[in-house]
């Protein structure tokens, strides 16, 4: 068979199995060595994935070309630079348990599982793999009754979406014939006319989706999820699992679903603009700084699904530029969060970080970066992600969406620049304690590559261009 | 005929169980009409030819769900009484939707029709002459191989994942420890008893253990009921 | 929808249509020809000589839950079995070494529940 092509996932793999025996055999705590020895794993399996050859393996069911590399890379990366990040605030929060390096390891490979997908069926079980240790994560602090609470919530909202995507996808195999990418690609790419019980059931796998991406109006659960969970755990939410939601939704749909782009467009349209309107303005009035990540996410989310919606290889290029420069972004703004503790207890509201710009001015720069760049103001690497998606959508003539992505980026930049304000011109209710060295280095990298990707983005582009040119082929 | 009848026989029952699922006021007796349900709901499967997904239905749920159910039911102490009045007062505005929903499907429904080439498209039609069980068998292990790993790997996830979450260390646990229970402790040693007299307690030399004082037990008129 | 698999059933469709006749038969003997008096006190919980302190209805420990969960996913597994027993001799070595990967995950797991003490008991 094909095992050498799926190398990444089966080294990935037999290395959470060896992490898990490793962690439960000796009768001290493990943490720390697994932490480690999961990150290894991660480099490993990172190594692979860039000599990867291009190919298709398992009966159709596998495939590796240029779109997989790109998106396993961000998420192997995002999920490494999201678990250092966790090491020391479990530490902090008395949630060190082995366990949860070993779940991040198994959501990672679902991931992989799911952008590698060449088939309804791997993508589905690829989602129940990241979805499963997500529960759990949300759940991680199980003596506190809000992470309870969250766990709860996402597990409840998140079968529900799976089970919408399985319906939709037993629908779309019914009445097309195969669960496979290709075939459903030459299904649906011919004259004829396609069967309302195909769009039915591209709806509903929609559907599914945008739960994951938390796009309007699926995206209750976010904003509980986020301010519940652990925010070692909302750093993990917020980064990878987002890039593999992303990747999941452009392959399905720019992939087999590509011939029926009409059926799916106005739907794509309506989520995007819903959720660049909702996130601007839902987040005004957000005291908590992890509801209003949730909801700067959910913004984010209509400009990804923009790019989308555009569906020409201009708007696809966009939103895979995009996903690097929103993977740093949040991850920089997540280090910070990580970091915010003050005698030993973590805080979580704007206002915590008030005068930060003076006991902390290195914190205090990266996170003003990471705002502005959100915000999208040039020079910093937001601006250019909203360029990307925002130029194709006026060359293909979605004069509607464009205008609603200027004018939220606008309202949004009133609570970005309020957290600024809050960090530089207000009093100080007293110093934060010292941030840890994984911080520190996360909050270096990400703040470096936000603020220089002006000068050198041309490996970028190059290489999203490479992945859209697999991806429509 | 027989056929025919049949479904039609185990659908309705099948139906009427599922309503009552919901409208039971006894949690415990939602659960045991869930079993009814998925009992009629085997026979479908059997009706439709799907044997093996029939016996699974039985298997699993019936035999594992259905009990985890119960247990989660019995775990609860919630006052379900109180939980349904808000159910009852708002039934009449759900039926409605219900209803409206139910006729868009119906729309929905009319317009359907198979993809020209759907039928000769199916990847894995089903051999004739052969069980589904070993149609499923003949594909799940080898063509499929790739996602019944995955599957495997998810069972593994939803094990650590019980056991994260509900696992706790009690004090009183007894755990076993093969290498304690094994190792001889040095408090006891070993002694070669005389032939026929053997030395005090069952032939090893133990500390004994203080007498115990000897005080008057006081008769207590134990209360309590029985 | 004749088919030949459902002919083998047959028995079994007699079967239940002599059971649920049989038990219908008896409960409804009972309830048309025994005297019915409902009283609240027939159903609460006895106790000799005063009011019951409270329910028979007490909470399960969630340890409860842990054994049954740890019992789905191995039910789940021998399902799994079942088609692979059946077609062995068909599949190869491919098919058995696949089932041998799946059980050696679920053996990893089993390792690691062991070792946790989620079998453990008081």
């Amino acid at each position: 068979m094909n095992w050498t092509l799926a190398l990444p996932e089966l080294v990935l793999a037999l290395s959470g199995l060896a992490i898990l025996v490793a962690g439960v055999l000796p009768r001290r705590d493990m943490t720390f060595p697994c932490t480690m020895m999961v990150l290894g794993a991660f480099l490993l399996s990172g190594a692979f994935v860039l000599t990867q050859p291009d190919g298709m393996g398992f009966g159709g069911q596998y495939i590796s070309d240029a779109f997989a590399r790109f998106m396993k890379v961000l998420v192997l990366a995002g999920a490494a630079l999201a678990l250092l990040l966790a090491l020391d605030w479990n530490r902090a929060e008395g949630l060190s348990r082995f366990e949860y390096p070993v779940l991040v390891l198994f959501a990672t490979l679902g991931m992989m599982v799911m952008i590698s997908a060449n088939d309804l069926m791997s993508l589905y079980l690829g989602l129940e793999l990241l979805s499963l240790p997500l529960y759990v994560m949300a759940a991680f602090h199980r003596d506190n009754a809000r992470s309870s609470e969250a766990g709860l919530k996402y597990f409840v909202l998140g079968a529900l979406s799976s089970g919408l995507m399985l319906y939709g996808m037993s629908l779309v195999y019914g009445f097309a014939g195969t669960t496979n990418f290709a075939q459903l690609a030459q299904v649906l790419g011919g004259t004829a006319p396609i069967s309302a019980g195909v769009v039915v059931g591209i709806v509903f796998i929609i559907t599914g989706l945008c739960f994951k991406v938390a796009a309007v109006p699926f995206h209750m659960w976010t904003p509980d999820v986020y301010e519940g969970a652990p925010t070692s755990v909302v750093a993990y939410f917020a980064t990878a699992t987002k890039v593999g939601a992303i990747a999941a939704i452009v392959r399905v749909l720019a992939g087999p679903f590509g011939g029926a782009v009409d059926q799916w467009q106005q739907v794509i349209v309506l989520a995007s603009i819903a959720s660049m309107i909702l996130g601007a303005f839902a987040a005004i009035g957000q005291t908590n700084i992890k509801r209003l990540m949730a909801y700067s996410w959910i913004s984010h989310t209509g400009f990804v699904l923009m790019g989308l919606a555009v569906g020409t290889e201009a708007g696809l290029r966009g939103v895979l530029i995009y996903t690097p420069i929103y993977l740093m972004m949040s991850l920089g703004a997540f280090s910070v969060l990580v970091a915010m503790r003050r005698n030993g207890h973590a805080v979580e509201n704007i206002q915590d970080l008030a005068g930060l710009g003076r006991t902390d001015p290195a914190m205090a720069l990266g996170m003003a970066i990471f705002m502005f760049a959100m915000a999208g103001i040039p020079p910093l690497s937001g601006f250019f992600a909203k360029l990307y998606v925002l130029l194709p959508a006026v060359e293909a003539g979605f004069w509607l969406m464009a205008v609603v992505a200027v004018l939220s980026s606008v309202v949004s930049a009133y609570y970005y620049l309020r957290v600024v304000k809050v960090m530089y011109f207000d009093a100080s209710t007293g110093a934060l304690d010292a941030r840890p060295s994984g911080v520190s280095f996360v909050l270096a990298g990400t703040g470096l590559f936000t603020m220089f990707f002006f000068l050198m983005p041309a490996p970028l582009l190059a290489a999203a261009r490479q992945a859209v040119a697999a991806l429509i082929g | 005929m027989i056929a025919g009848l049949a479904f039609y026989f185990f659908a309705f029952i099948l139906i009427a169980a599922a309503v009552m699922v919901v409208t039971a006021r006894n949690p415990v007796h939602s659960v045991i009409w869930l079993i009814a349900a998925f009992f009629n709901a085997a026979a479908l499967f059997l009706i439709a030819g799907a044997e093996f997904l029939a016996m699974i239905l039985v298997i699993v749920y019936v035999g594992a769900v259905a009990v985890l159910f119960l247990f989660v039911v019995m775990m609860l102490d919630v006052d379900f009484a109180q939980l349904r009045e808000g159910v009852q007062r708002y039934a009449p505005i759900g039926a409605v939707v219900g209803g409206i929903l139910f006729l868009e499907l119906l729309l929905v429904l009319s317009v359907w029709r198979f993809a020209p080439d759907a039928a000769a498209l199916r990847m894995a039609p089903m051999p004739e002459g052969v069980t589904n069980t070993e149609a499923i068998g003949r594909i799940l292990y080898t063509d499929h191989i790739y996602l019944f790993q995955i599957s495997g790997l998810i069972l593994l996830v939803a094990m650590i994942g019980a056991i994260v979450l509900t696992l706790r260390d009690r004090p009183g646990t007894k755990r076993q420890d093969v290498g304690a229970q094994i190792a001889r402790s040095s408090a006891v040693a070993m002694a070669r008893p005389e032939l026929g007299e053997g030395i005090r307690r069952e032939d090893i030399l133990r500390p004994l253990p203080p007498p115990a004082k000897e005080a008057p037990k006081p008769v207590t008129h134990e209360g309590g009921h029985h | 929808m004749t088919q030949p698999l459902l002919a083998q059933y047959f028995p079994i469709l007699v079967f239940l249509g002599i059971a649920g006749g049989i038990a219908l038969a008896m409960v409804g003997g009972s309830i048309l020809l025994a005297r019915q008096k409902p009283d609240a006190e027939k159903l609460s919980a006895y106790e000799c000589g005063f009011a019951p302190f409270d329910d028979t209805r007490r909470r399960f420990d969630v340890r409860f839950y842990l054994v049954a969960i740890l019992f789905i996913i191995f039910d789940l597994e021998v399902a799994f079995l079942f088609p692979w027993a059946v077609t062995l001799g068909d599949i190869g070595w491919l098919g058995f070494f696949s089932m041998m990967g799946f059980l050696f995950v679920l053996t990893v797991g089993f390792i690691y529940e062991w070792r946790k003490g989620a079998l453990d008991w008081e």
